[in-house]
């Protein structure tokens, strides 16, 4: 992978009236990357994409696409992005290769390409079969792809993706993703969503957005260290004391929860099950279920989503950087 | 790319049934209007020639035939103009335009050329009319342009103000009722200077957009009034295109 950043956002504001939906957001996608924008419903997610994509001028910031200001030359920075807005912006009454081939146009591609580039465009996103059909007609999911395939159609260095998988059966989910990770071999790609597993199926940076501020910025591999617990979850036919369980190496908090089972919490890095489970043959305890607990995506999203107090102070909310 | 963005506007039209209804009702309406100015001719025929300086075929033909297409397009023309931007806005399909590599000014151009394609072509339609005359007569071509001209640059006025109403709502209705609005109140402007002092009298009737329209029905031209028309066309063109950049900005 390539170092060169495709698109650098930076200090983005934007206000409705005296509503501030976006507040001091920044950061970049190199080339290669797929980042999942994430974050509850009203977050300023769509807003941020609005503005990278030109569809709303930012009250205050700088938005590079390519190394071209959108603001300063929005023809040439505009060439280089493809954007696939929430509800897909389709002309219901044009067949698909009517509409891909306006959309060819729109993009000034040259005459003598545009042919290939329908095929190339219909092809990746599945739509060689209904190229004659009237886009009215065709089911959400045909709809979302050629959406999809309008977005991709002047290999643009950027794809801008809001919410790509939302109102598709699981068949098209998943079709959806390998094409966005197949994308993500020549363009980068953001997407918002606010499907957590998605952002770990075909991510590799995730950003979490909350309030018009951007709380997290990680890589997928700092996330998945960050959700390997620090915890067992243990049950016993016969319970052992507190005092006994204590004394295993490496065990650091005990709590006994309401269903009998016990949450041990351990050194990080050291777990104990192997001394857990001598002893509970050598004790007689009937060890039972031994569950490594995982922290999911979801804990995370709630826990950064509902510090609601401490993002009041102006710097709590800061970027936590893991990994 | 204005003419992609113009020929996409135009093949929309003409794949929905409200241009071709619109195309139909306006033939059949001025072929009877027609009609009965070929009526009266073979009435008066025999008279004419007994008075001085009579007016020709042109004059009691074409002349009121394009003042009563004018008349119909005041009524037509906002149902024709109020899906260019409004629909686009409430089908969320402007962002497609917005994130391409276009200009505000592009898209409202292409738009425009759209519509004046369609009007030309109905205003084409219409001007057969007159031409069969030629089959038993001659015709005043000086009059005849000096009318057609006066007819497009009506047309574009009326497009041009249907453009900007259109762009400010995201309701094809409003828009279709304002644009209309507008347009009538600029034909009748006139009618309250009559009765006032002359000066009130000449700036009203000034901004009447059917009096200009009338000195070159008659034949006159005057390029006073085409200026007055260029001058309301640029000026709700570049009153859409600040709309549009609109939307993008903070509100």
């Amino acid at each position: 992978m390539n170092d060169v950043s495709l698109i650098q956002v930076e200090n983005l504001y934007r206000y409705y009236g005296t509503n501030c939906a976006v507040q001091d957001v920044s950061f970049e996608v190199r080339r290669g990357e797929v980042v999942g924008f994430l974050g509850p419903n009203g977050a300023g997610k769509s807003t941020t994409m609005l503005m990278i994509s030109g569809n709303l001028a930012p009250s205050a910031g700088r938005i590079l696409i390519n190394g071209i200001d959108i603001l300063d030359d929005p023809k040439a920075a505009k060439a280089e992005l493809g954007f696939l807005p929430e509800q897909p912006p389709l002309y219901r009454e044009l067949t698909v290769d009517e509409y891909l081939a306006y959309c060819t146009k729109l993009n000034r591609i040259v005459r003598d390409q545009r042919r290939g580039a329908i095929d190339n465009a219909k092809q990746r996103c599945g739509l060689t079969e209904v190229g004659h059909r009237l886009i009215g007609n065709l089911s959400k999911g045909f709809q979302q792809r050629v959406g999809l395939a309008q977005a991709i159609i002047h290999s643009p260095a950027v794809i801008i993706l809001d919410e790509p998988t939302v109102g598709l059966d699981p068949i098209q989910i998943r079709e959806i993703r390998g094409l966005i990770r197949d994308l993500a071999s020549e363009h980068s790609v953001i997407l918002s969503t606010h499907i957590l597993p998605e952002v770990q199926a075909i991510c590799n940076r995730v950003q979490i957005i909350h309030k018009g501020r951007l709380v997290l910025e990680s890589t997928i591999e700092g996330i998945q260290q960050q959700l390997q617990g620090n915890s067992l979850l243990v049950a016993f036919k016969n319970l052992p004391s507190i005092a006994e369980l204590d004394a295993i190496p490496g065990v650091e908090e005990i709590e006994t929860l309401a269903d009998g089972r016990v949450r041990l919490r351990y050194t990080t890095g050291h777990p104990p099950s192997d001394a857990l489970v001598e002893m509970s043959v050598a004790n007689k305890w009937g060890l039972s279920e031994l569950t490594p607990e995982q922290i999911s995506l979801e804990q995370i999203f709630i826990n950064i989503t509902c510090r609601d107090e401490s993002l009041a102070e102006p710097d709590a909310g800061s970027t936590e950087v893991a990994a | 790319m204005i003419f992609s963005i113009a020929g996409r506007e135009l093949r929309s039209l003409f794949l929905s049934p409200l241009a071709w209804a619109i195309l139909a009702v306006v033939q059949l309406i001025l072929a009877w209007s027609f009609l009965v100015q070929v009526d009266f001719f073979m009435q008066i025929q025999a008279r004419l020639p007994t008075i001085n300086d009579a007016p020709g075929l042109t004059q009691l033909i074409a002349a009121p035939l394009f003042g009563n297409l004018a008349f119909v397009l005041l009524l037509v023309s906002p149902l024709i103009t109020m899906r260019l931007v409004s629909e686009e806005r409430r089908n969320q399909t402007l962002s497609l335009l917005f994130s391409a590599p276009v200009t505000m000014t592009e898209i409202i151009l292409g738009k425009y050329a759209g519509i004046m394609l369609f009007l030309l072509l109905m205003l084409a339609i219409i001007t057969l009319m007159p031409l069969s005359l030629l089959l038993g007569g001659t015709l005043d071509f000086g009059m005849l342009a000096s009318g057609l001209l006066g007819m497009v640059l009506l047309m574009a006025s009326f497009a041009a103000v249907g453009l900007f109403i259109s762009a400010l709502t995201a309701q094809p209705t409003i828009a279709a009722v304002g644009s209309f609005g507008i347009n009538l109140m600029l034909w009748i402007v006139d009618w309250a200077g009559k009765s006032r002092s002359e000066g009130a009298d000449s700036v009203l009737s000034y901004i009447s957009i059917l009096r200009h329209f009338e000195n070159m029905l008659k034949g006159v031209f005057n390029s006073a009034d085409v200026i007055y028309y260029l001058l309301f066309i640029g000026m709700f063109l570049i009153f859409s295109i600040r709309r549009l950049d609109a939307d993008r900005l903070q509100h």
